[in-house]
């Protein structure tokens, strides 16, 4: 039930995001402040919310489907509450990038591109933060990390399973299907 | 030559001109054109993939590259526009190096499986190949590993072959307004196809099939139904019954080198006795029953405060578009079936009847020159004999590949007739195959059902045409009804939203799915790559040979037709009446997802 009423409230602050930004901006403006907002507010980009931007907005669902797919930033599927990017850039690598990386996915037991099983934590790559004289460096969310020894990742790690989840805690809306892939 | 036609008004066009030279030679051009227009001019057409004069400019394949003076890199010339002064040239051994590489990328990813593709022989890039004389491949690129798209009834996509030109999705969005088709991931994941990734099937896509026609390769075709139809013309224990829509007639003699337009009827009907069918039968014989159908309809619509405006029902693409975009007006659709289902219908419990033959032994294909028609006779309704009422449906496309496969040549075939009694037709069925015909033939009929004299001027010029939505007004019996013809859905939508609004009113709309009508449908063959699908010349001949056929038969008028007068007085009683209700008629239903039509900002005229 609970889950229900929040979705409710999030759709209706979407509906009030697009009356309030309608009157400011063309379509394609629009349209794109308005996925950054979904994104923002669900943690991801349903495809119920891309049916209800479609109809409110006029614009088909497979164009906003086509933007949703090409942008990094928006995602199809709820996105971990932490997402950590370790970088592989010169640097860090020869610095013992690749050993921190090693112990985080044995520390969250994912791969790359996944997401752990509580939803918590997301492992991605990325090459340099611009501190390379920092390095080996990695980032959680908004958190940048230096000179990073794998001894280190469990109790970062820790310091963040600690953490009470934020308000932001995506909610699934529906199951989302990802048909049409091979691979 | 029609494939010169620029983009836009040309009124506008010849107010000022620019001079300058290509390839030495000095032009002076309207302003407005392209370098790749200005070219066309003096004769020159470059090579191109995704450009397509009446589509937006992509500039996506970049196969069209010229060299202008001055310009530190190669332009495309299909989206750059002339200047004063400019130097052009286009075929220096650095362009013709620098295209054949573009071409040869494009190969990289591309499957080499030529000789099993249904475009092999007509794929634009095979041709390019072909004529940049690329004669090995260099490097194996990445592959791409899609599942090819099966779901459809109609249409296949096979995302491998796609070189992302973008056409589809333009004619999708830009003509048709379904926007079924859009990019979608990035970088060597870009794909094409409907939102979220879904299957054809369960997506907005109404199966027009204008995707096949400039699809450059083989990524869209139509689904390939040759070897269930042979299948059943070898079965010992099925008979095999034919029918041939009006507009394929003038289409079918292309892919065998004759012109456009010219009538193929009678060599047609031979051609498909020689294949094996039992019993050819004409669907411009059941179009003359749409006809009596629909006239009556519209007139009892009239009379009775029935839902107006009536909307025809004879394109199954529309249809589609109707219950997915446009669900409010699904009571303003003429329940008749259309002329495919009809004759479908009749087969298997009149003409069964008739011969003391089994409905379920009967194999009912129709030859038809568009790709929602597989999708129509799919539909769970249209079982009027509680069999399939049609079994496959071929497009002319595929027709064409059966008449190949068995050899026939048509120069020596020698005309036959269609079979009895569902062989005779008039002229007002001939002219459902293009824009407006339908319409027009149910005034010749609905004139005198309700004026009781004789039609003085058979032709109704008004009608007629490639304006995207015209309309006239008609006297009947001193009431004034108002009446418009659209093809093309951008322009249908156009008409259906100012409907809406009030700022049109009609009593009678014919609308059909593909520009030019049937003529133009999407299983049409594809023209030779000097000529772009869409090109008015080019349809225009298809629309002559139409007309030509109406005005050499003896009687244009549905009701006129001496069949037409048995079935009624020996099996359908009257029009409208209980036996047409069950055999003749259908209904519609609301479709998700639910559409959304873009508004285009002009009307598209062919």
């Amino acid at each position: 039930m609970r889950k229900e009423s929040e979705t409710t409230l999030r759709f209706e602050a979407l509906n009030k995001f697009i009356d309030q930004s309608r009157p400011l901006h063309d379509t394609q403006s629009l349209l794109m402040g308005t996925l950054h907002y979904t994104q923002e507010l669900f943690g991801y980009i349903p495809r119920q919310a891309i049916e209800f931007i479609s109809e409110s907005l006029k614009v088909p669902t497979a164009h906003i489907y086509g933007m949703v797919t090409f942008y990094n930033y928006f995602s199809l599927k709820p996105r971990p509450q932490y997402q950590i990017h370790v970088c592989k850039g010169t640097a860090c690598y020869v610095s013992g990038g690749a050993r921190v990386l090693e112990r985080l996915k044995q520390e969250l037991k994912i791969e790359i591109g996944e997401v752990s099983d509580d939803g918590l934590f997301g492992l991605s790559v990325t090459r340099c933060l611009g501190c390379c004289g920092l390095a080996p460096v990695m980032q959680i969310n908004e958190d940048v990390y230096v000179r990073v020894v794998p001894e280190k990742v469990p109790t970062i790690i820790a310091t963040y399973r600690k953490k009470k989840l934020s308000k932001k805690m995506p909610v699934a809306v529906g199951e989302f299907e990802h048909p049409g892939k091979s691979e | 030559m029609s494939t010169l036609r620029p983009k836009g008004e040309l009124k506008t066009m010849d107010e000022k001109k620019v001079n300058l030279t290509i390839d030495g030679l000095k032009v002076s051009v309207p302003a407005e054109m392209t370098i790749m227009q200005g070219a066309e001019t003096i004769g020159i057409r470059l090579p191109r993939l995704c450009y397509h004069s009446r589509l937006s400019e992509a500039g996506a394949c970049r196969v069209c590259v010229v060299e202008v003076e001055g310009m530190k890199n190669f332009v495309p010339s299909c989206c750059t526009k002339v200047a004063e002064g400019m130097v052009i040239r286009t075929n220096t051994t650095e362009l013709l190096q620098a295209r054949r590489d573009i071409i040869e990328l494009l190969l990289d990813n591309h499957p080499e499986d030529c000789q099993t593709c249904e475009r092999n022989g007509d794929c634009e890039l095979q041709t390019l190949a072909q004529q940049f004389g690329i004669r090995e491949r260099l490097y194996q690129g990445e592959k791409k590993h899609f599942l090819a798209d099966q779901s459809s009834l109609a249409i296949v996509r096979d995302p491998n072959k796609c070189i992302l030109c973008g056409k589809c999705v333009r004619v999708c969005s830009e003509i048709q307004a379904v926007n079924a088709l859009s990019f979608s991931h990035r970088g060597f994941r870009t794909n094409v196809g409907p939102a979220f990734d879904l299957p054809a099937r369960d997506s907005v896509c109404i199966n027009c099939g204008q995707c096949t026609l400039v699809c450059p390769t083989g990524a869209l075709t139509e689904r390939d139904d040759t070897q269930k139809v042979w299948q059943a013309l070898n079965d010992p224990d099925k008979i095999v019954m034919v029918q041939i829509a009006p507009a394929v007639r003038v289409t079918i003699g292309e892919p065998f080198g004759y012109p456009a337009g010219t009538d193929m009827t009678n060599q047609t009907v031979t051609a498909l006795r020689r294949l094996g069918f039992d019993r050819v039968f004409d669907t411009q014989f059941s179009a003359d029953l749409t006809i009596m159908e629909e006239a009556h309809e519209l007139i009892s619509r009239l009379n009775h405060g029935g839902k107006l405006p009536m909307f025809t029902s004879c394109s199954p693409g529309w249809i589609k578009f109707c219950e997915h975009f446009h669900p409010d007006f699904l009571e303003n659709l003429s329940t008749c079936k259309s002329p495919q289902q009809m004759m479908g219908a009749l087969i298997k419990t009149y003409y069964a009847q008739k011969q003391g033959l089994d409905p379920a032994a009967i194999y009912s294909v129709s030859i038809m020159p568009c790709t929602a028609k597989k999708f129509e006779a799919a539909r769970p309704e249209m079982k009027a004999s509680c069999f399939p009422d049609v079994d496959a449906v071929l497009t002319t496309r595929e027709l064409a590949r059966m008449i190949k496969q068995a050899g026939l040549k048509f120069s020596d075939l020698k005309p036959e007739e269609f079979d009895d009694p569902l062989g005779e037709s008039t002229g007002a069925a001939t002219i459902f195959g293009v824009t407006g015909g339908v319409l027009e033939a149910a005034l010749r009929t609905a004139y005198e059902a309700v004026t009781g004299q004789e039609l003085g001027k058979i032709d109704f010029e008004e009608v007629r045409g490639f304006q995207g939505i015209r309309e006239a007004e008609i006297d009947l019996n001193g009431k004034r009804v108002r009446v418009a013809v659209t093809h093309g859905l951008a322009n249908a939508h156009r008409l259906l939203t100012e409907i809406r609004t009030g700022q049109r009113h009609y009593h009678f709309v014919e609308i059909m799915t593909c520009p030019g009508g049937c003529l133009g449908g999407g299983g049409q063959p594809r023209p030779t790559q000097e000529v772009e699908v869409m090109a008015k010349d080019f349809y225009q001949q298809r629309a002559s040979g139409i007309y030509a056929i109406d005005r050499k038969k003896v009687i244009r008028q549905s009701h006129k037709n001496p069949q037409i007068k048995k079935i009624y007085a020996e099996f359908l009683i009257k029009p409208l009446g209980e036996k047409s209700h069950h055999l003749l008629h259908t209904h519609y239903q609301m479709r998700s997802p639910r559409g959304l039509a873009t508004l285009r900002p002009d009307i598209f005229n062919l």
